[in-house]
């Protein structure tokens, strides 16, 4: 009894999970080991599909209909969870182990108060009166900094904003003082700026109370700048373990080594050191090769050893991290370094004339206001300013970034561009001619053909009834490139090998293709018809990090063949200043700063920028960032702050003045502006936010 | 909120103008069958153009539409061509029978209906589900005309325990509402009993039942106080839209059982083209299924709050 | 070097396979098969009804028998005949060829109307919509069966009449269910991307929006031709339907019912099976069809 105390909180070995579908059993997760010590963070990290959530709902013995723990041990403070009755689990889950999850929003009940879900917690496992529990909640909501708990506690979910959920659930989880807690992408689905908000409030509950965390993440960064530990997922197994500095200084296993090479990191260059993508994709479960999984993917794979018997996990005792282990029988073969090289430099671009221009361009939207009060006073219409005075230029093969938050107006810009939607004021020229007040049906097929789109969501870009081969072919017709279906046919052919795919993809419905496949077959369709400009709105947000960075090459190269103008629309700063010449910060449907890469990632900068900067996680141990954490939430588009649209949030706010008037536009350097009341003096002050050293500490 | 009922309101009254529109429109449309079917087949037409005269039925189609909608809202829908009675001295006693039938069978069916899909969305697949399922889709395909045959041939040939007609002729009689009442619940329970269950279903799934469960509350409390409440938010239109259908079946299952309740009233007025008999009953119809329909739409935004609290 | 060559993603099918594939799709369903073989052999006791049916449907032979009688020239009535003697299996066939083609031909109809006008409600929205959904607004008011009796009532009982009421008063269903799921895909990227190579805007409904729409629409099409069944007997019943003397499920019920009281069950009863029958094949199909749909 006595050595329950100084068991570890979480004993996990040998873990097997599977789930049960038509095909018969599909193992998710195999051979799993880990332990976390009281107040430690571990993180669980890989791509989408590795099997890293199941862990999770493994530990809560929530495996759904179809799914099953088959072997292994879960010991909970030294007792074996399989031993425990389903009341003993039941009373477990909410007080001893809880859970923060990637949706908040999904995560609420909607048709309840958010009081209510909260205090049922300490009701259902402690006993205690309403009043006891209002309490508590009380307490918890305002230790998660939420303003105003009172009128909080009143309200549904659906009022308050995803940050603010994202805290509720927060504070949901720790009523009860856990001893362990799970987080399951707990800040995916939100902003980065609020992210970091999270990130932080978490790490400071947890290190108050001493509770543990299992943090699921893809992301390496985040996991950086949280965990002790990771496991680095692949398939089902944990292919390598350790601290987190031996994983992120001395990685081991193919798999993370080339993960980290997909990294835009601030090293890395789009011409000088460009990304390394994995090739081959993470094989389906019923699919798995023998011997190692991340064999047929793998550089260094050697017939014969590697696609033998299954690997087992050794320890690396070439470094002083006796957690570190991996998967791999080649380890210790393997030099990184030498092989690195492989990666080969390209020639930079050459920028030539300006081939768009975006002159004071807006774009207001009415939205019709249906209250009372608005009716009698007769103001039934919002203007909704999605862009104000958008202004820049992009020039022949040259890449422009958007980069902006959620509600930044910078879909709405591309949409402008498009033609979908309208300009109020302002040009948009592209190649001499205003477009921004035509629209795409009145636009010629030149000025069609001339400005093309890929689109965010692999899932939606493709039309799922059409044949990939036809959704290509109609553009090529539709644009007059041909006309004979012979050659509109061989046009396809040549387009898929642009696009590295095989030609026999022509034939398959999109449902046939992966979510990276589906992003080529996207870009084939936009450079089909020769466009000078291609926009590209979040291309590679929806995929893994080693699709995305070969999707990422993928784009960049056909676009310095062509040598077309990309306008990168994103809300990474990390795959944007890897790729982009020129960068424009967008905040609430306006420009905060403009100018090339290297002017807006180097003081001086926008306070905005400076927040996003510091706000992105970098998955590099000898980044040092300076910390800088919003206070808030992003203002509704519909009711935007009068006079900065930053003002709610600014750290370095100086005054009314921020609030009532206009910022001024600034000029730093030429084309570099900065939208911003605090002098350019004071703005040339600050520090670098990003500095590449080597930290003498790594441990917070 | 407010403004939502008044706009919802507003609609209401916009479709029943237009509804009377076409009723109107399809009745009166032509003054020569109006008379034609007032003064009988052997009219002449110099008698007929009298009638139209006499009558007013030669002014223009507007101002006899807002004086005839202005008729049937202080109460006065014209004369039965059959009866030769006011058609209000038939109508509202028809219609009060209607009402006792569609009304028990309302009540019945919800409360079938809402226990079985409840039971059979909570644990999907299981075999109470299939057997609920499969059992909701068999009585949906039996038509009411087809039941009422059928369980005629039962209670009331070979069991001998039911009256075969419900004409009440000899004062209201319960039992004589057994059969009508059967015949519609079975019929009707089933829709509302699979999208009750589709909704539970899908209530299950969500994520904010699993942080339910991994908060740990026993089953009993996800049930009763997280699921149900947002598994019942979509029935309630179903159900208050299945008073339309109800009104649908009511015209079948009375004339197959002889109760004289406004269906029976309408179909022999259609029959017999007692034209503001006809008109009576489709005002009638249409008004009760628009009501319900609006009360359902609201009852939607005040039971979900993410509506009602915007 | 950024090459990925994909592990193993099926190769695309045939015509002649994918039908194949969502017969054997169905195999997964054992309800929906069942639904589909009722609703197949009715398909067959239609198309081969000359054949099939062992009397003439019309003429009366031997009145009040029960099944398994036999008639005068020593043939059986399997199902008995009813009270001017004519063939009730022979009727129901033939009712059923009757009953499947104008459910079909009102179904098929309706559901023309109904894709034309949820597509350009879903597609154009603005005051198109707000015209069309009013105009569904104001037919789905009625309840279904007092609109069937007063057009029938006006415009008197005929196959075609029967039709023309049902795309009429089903039509409005079947654009709201087309307008919902357009409004939806018209929101996808590839919609954005049609248009933005200058699509024009049937173009984009026809070939980019509706094949993605067909999941919901087969469904909704298998219930509906099971409710224009109802609906055909369902008037047949009140005397609405299609003119004797030619069978008629609806009206082999409403003349014959009188009798079931009487002794003679089976002349409104084995008719009253066969309705049932057949609607329950289409809703066992369309929840088949639906369960399968939502697997993939």
């Amino acid at each position: 009894m006595a050595d329950q105390n100084d068991a570890p909180v979480l004993e996990i070995s040998d873990l097997r999970l599977s789930y049960y579908t038509r095909m018969g059993e599909v193992p998710a997760v195999m051979d799993f080991s880990l332990t976390i010590a009281k107040g430690e963070s571990v993180g669980l990290v890989g791509e989408s599909g590795c099997g890293k959530s199941t862990v999770a709902n493994g530990i809560m013995r929530y495996m759904g209909n179809n799914g099953g723990i088959v072997g292994g041990t879960i010991k909970f403070k030294g007792r074996d969870m399989a031993e425990m009755s389903e009341e003993e689990v039941r009373q477990l889950r909410g007080k001893d182990i809880a859970m923060i999850y990637q949706e908040p929003m999904a995560s609420l009940n909607p048709s309840m108060t958010i009081g209510n879900q909260l205090m049922e917690v300490p009701i259902e496992h402690e006993s205690i009166s309403e009043q006891e529990a209002h309490d508590r909640v009380f307490e918890m909501l305002e230790a998660v900094h939420i303003p105003d708990p009172k009128r909080l506690m009143d309200s549904f979910p659906h009022q308050i904003s995803g940050g603010q959920q994202q805290r509720v659930v927060i504070a949901m989880a720790l009523l009860s003082k856990p001893a362990l807690l799970l987080l399951d992408e707990p800040t995916t689905a939100l902003d980065v700026t609020v992210e970091a908000g999270i990130v932080e409030l978490i790490a400071e509950l947890s290190r108050e109370a001493g509770t543990s965390l299992l943090y699921i993440s893809h992301n390496l960064g985040l996991m950086l700048e949280v965990c002790d530990r990771i496991s680095v997922m692949y398939s089902g197994e944990v292919v390598e373990e350790g601290h987190i500095d031996s994983i992120f200084e001395w990685p081991k296993h193919p798999y993370t080594h080339g993960l980290f090479g997909c990294i835009p990191l601030p090293h890395a260059d789009k011409n000088a050191r460009p990304l390394v993508a994995i090739p081959g994709q993470l094989p389906l479960p019923h699919e798995r090769p023998t011997g190692c999984y991340f064999g047929p993917r793998c550089g260094f794979f050697e017939a014969g050893r590697c696609d033998g018997n299954s690997i087992p996990i050794t320890e690396v005792d070439t470094d002083d991290d006796p957690a570190h282990r991996v998967r791999c029988l080649r380890w210790n073969e393997i030099d990184h370094e030498a092989a690195l090289p492989e990666a080969d430099t390209r020639p930079p671009i050459e920028i030539g004339e300006t081939v768009l221009e975006v002159a004071d361009m807006k774009k207001y939207y009415e939205v019709s206001d249906n209250s009372l009060a608005a009716m009698i006073s007769g103001a039934t219409a919002k203007e909704v300013k999605a862009n104000e005075s958008i202004s820049f230029r992009a020039a022949e093969g040259e890449t422009v970034a958007i980069v902006g938050e959620s509600g930044c107006g910078k879909s709405t810009f591309a949409k402008v561009l498009m033609g979908l939607e309208q300009a109020t004021e302002g040009e948009v020229r592209l190649s001499g001619t205003d477009i921004g007040g035509i629209a795409v049906r009145e636009r010629t097929p030149e000025q069609l053909a001339s400005l093309q789109m890929v689109f965010q969501n692999p899932n939606d870009t493709l039309n799922p009834s059409l044949s990939v081969g036809a959704q290509i072919g109609r553009v090529i017709k539709r644009f007059g490139i041909e006309s004979d279906p012979g050659k509109i046919q061989q046009r396809v052919f040549e387009l898929l090998d642009t696009v590295k795919l095989p030609r026999e993809f022509a034939r398959r419905k999109p449902r046939q293709l992966s979510g990276g496949q589906k992003q080529r077959i996207g870009i084939a369709r936009a450079f089909a018809g020769n466009p000078k400009t291609v926009i590209a709105d979040e291309p590679i947000s929806a995929l893994d990090v080693s699709v995305a960075a070969a999707v990422t090459e993928l784009l960049m190269d056909i676009q310095r063949e062509n040598r077309t103008t990309l306008l990168f629309i994103s809300h990474d700063l990390s795959a944007v200043r890897y790729l982009a010449d020129r960068v424009v910060v967008m905040y609430l449907g306006q420009i905060m700063e403009r100018g090339q890469t290297d002017e807006v990632f180097s003081p001086p900068y926008h306070p905005y920028t400076e927040a996003l900067l510091s706000a992105v996680p970098i998955a590099d141990p000898q980044v040092q960032k300076r910390r800088i954490v919003l206070e808030g939430n992003l203002p509704s588009p519909l009711d935007p702050p009068k006079g900065c649209p930053f003002s709610t949030r600014c750290p370095r706010r100086i005054g009314a003045i921020c609030d009532d008037e206009v910022p001024p536009l600034q000029i730093a350097a030429d084309r570099h502006v900065i939208a911003c009341h605090i002098s350019m003096d004071e703005l040339r002050e600050v520090e670098p936010v990003i500095s590449l050293s080597k930290p003498e500490t790594t441990a917070a | 909120m407010l403004q939502m009922v008044l706009r919802r309101i507003g609609m209401m009254i916009l479709i029943m103008l237009v509804v009377a529109l076409l009723l109107f429109l399809i009745n009166e449309g032509d003054p020569r069958l109006i008379a034609r079917s007032v003064l009988g087949p052997y009219a002449q037409a110099e008698q007929l153009d009298a009638w139209i005269a006499k009558n007013g039925y030669d002014r223009s189609l507007f101002i006899r539409y807002f004086e005839w909608i202005g008729r049937v809202l202080t109460g006065d829908l014209g004369q039965s061509i059959i009866y030769k009675r006011p058609v209000s001295e038939i109508f509202w006693s028809r219609l009060g029978n209607t009402g006792i039938l569609a009304g028990v069978t309302f009540v019945i069916m919800v409360i079938v209906a809402l226990v079985l899909g409840v039971l059979a969305g909570m644990r999907e697949g299981s075999l109470l589900d299939r057997t609920i399922s499969v059992f909701s889709i068999a009585t949906t395909s039996v038509p009411e005309y087809a039941s009422a045959v059928i369980l005629a041939g039962l209670f009331v040939f070979h069991l001998q325990w039911l009256p075969g007609t419900s004409s009440m002729t000899s004062g209201f009689d319960p039992v004589q509402l057994i059969l009508p009442v059967l015949v519609l619940t079975l019929y009707g329970f089933g829709y509302i009993a699979r999208m009750t269950r589709a909704s539970m279903a899908e209530v299950m799934t969500t994520h904010y039942i699993r942080t339910a469960i991994l908060k740990g509350l026993p089953y009993k409390r996800i049930i009763m106080k997280h699921a149900l409440r947002n598994a019942l938010i979509a029935p309630f239109t179903v159900i208050m839209l299945q008073i339309n259908w109800l009104l649908s079946g009511v015209v079948v299952t009375e004339f197959a059982f002889g109760y004289k309740g406004f269906g029976a009233l309408l179909l022999e007025a259609a029959l017999r083209r007692d034209i503001f008999v006809i008109e009576a009953c489709g005002i009638a119809a249409v008004f009760v299924a628009v009501l319900t329909q609006t009360v359902g739409d609201l009852g939607y935004t005040y039971l979900n709050p993410r509506i009602r609290f915007k | 070097m950024t090459d990925s060559q994909p592990e193993a993603i099926p190769q695309p099918d045939s015509l002649f396979v994918k039908g194949i594939k969502s017969i054997a799709l169905l195999k997964e369903s054992p309800v929906g098969m069942f639904g589909g073989f009722i609703v197949l052999m009715f398909v067959i006791l239609a198309i081969f009804a000359p054949i099939l049916a062992p009397f003439d449907p019309n003429s009366p032979i031997l009145p009040f028998a029960y099944p398994g009688d036999r008639a005068p020239d020593g043939r059986m009535f399997l199902l008995g005949t009813d009270h001017i003697g004519r063939d009730i299996l022979s009727r129901i066939i033939w009712g059923g060829q009757r009953v499947l083609f104008y459910a079909t031909a009102a179904t098929l109809s309706a559901y023309v109307v109904g894709i034309i006008m949820g597509l350009s409600a879903g597609y154009f929205r603005g005051w198109i919509d707000e015209v069309l959904s009013f105009f569904a607004n104001v037919i789905l008011s009625f309840p279904i069966m007092v609109l069937y009796v007063m057009i029938i009532a006006k415009v008197g009982a005929s196959g075609a009449n029967i039709v023309f009421a049902v795309v009429f008063a089903s039509s409005p269903g079947i654009m709201r269910i087309v307008r919902g799921v357009t409004l939806d895909i018209a929101t996808r990227d590839y919609i954005a991307a049609a248009q933005t190579r200058g699509e024009g805007p049937w173009y984009i409904m026809l070939v980019e929006i509706l094949p993605n729409a067909r999941g919901p629409l087969i469904v909704d099409f298998c219930l509906r031709m099971g409710y224009t069944t109802i609906t055909i007997g369902a008037l047949g019943f009140l005397g609405l339907g299609l003119p004797p003397p030619d069978p008629d499920w609806g009206g082999m019920i409403t003349e014959t019912r009188a009798f079931v009281t009487g002794g003679f069950p089976h002349m409104a009863i084995l008719p009253a099976f066969a309705v049932s029958l057949l609607v329950l094949g289409f809703n066992l199909l369309a929840d088949g069809l639906r369960e399968v749909s939502m697997r993939d």
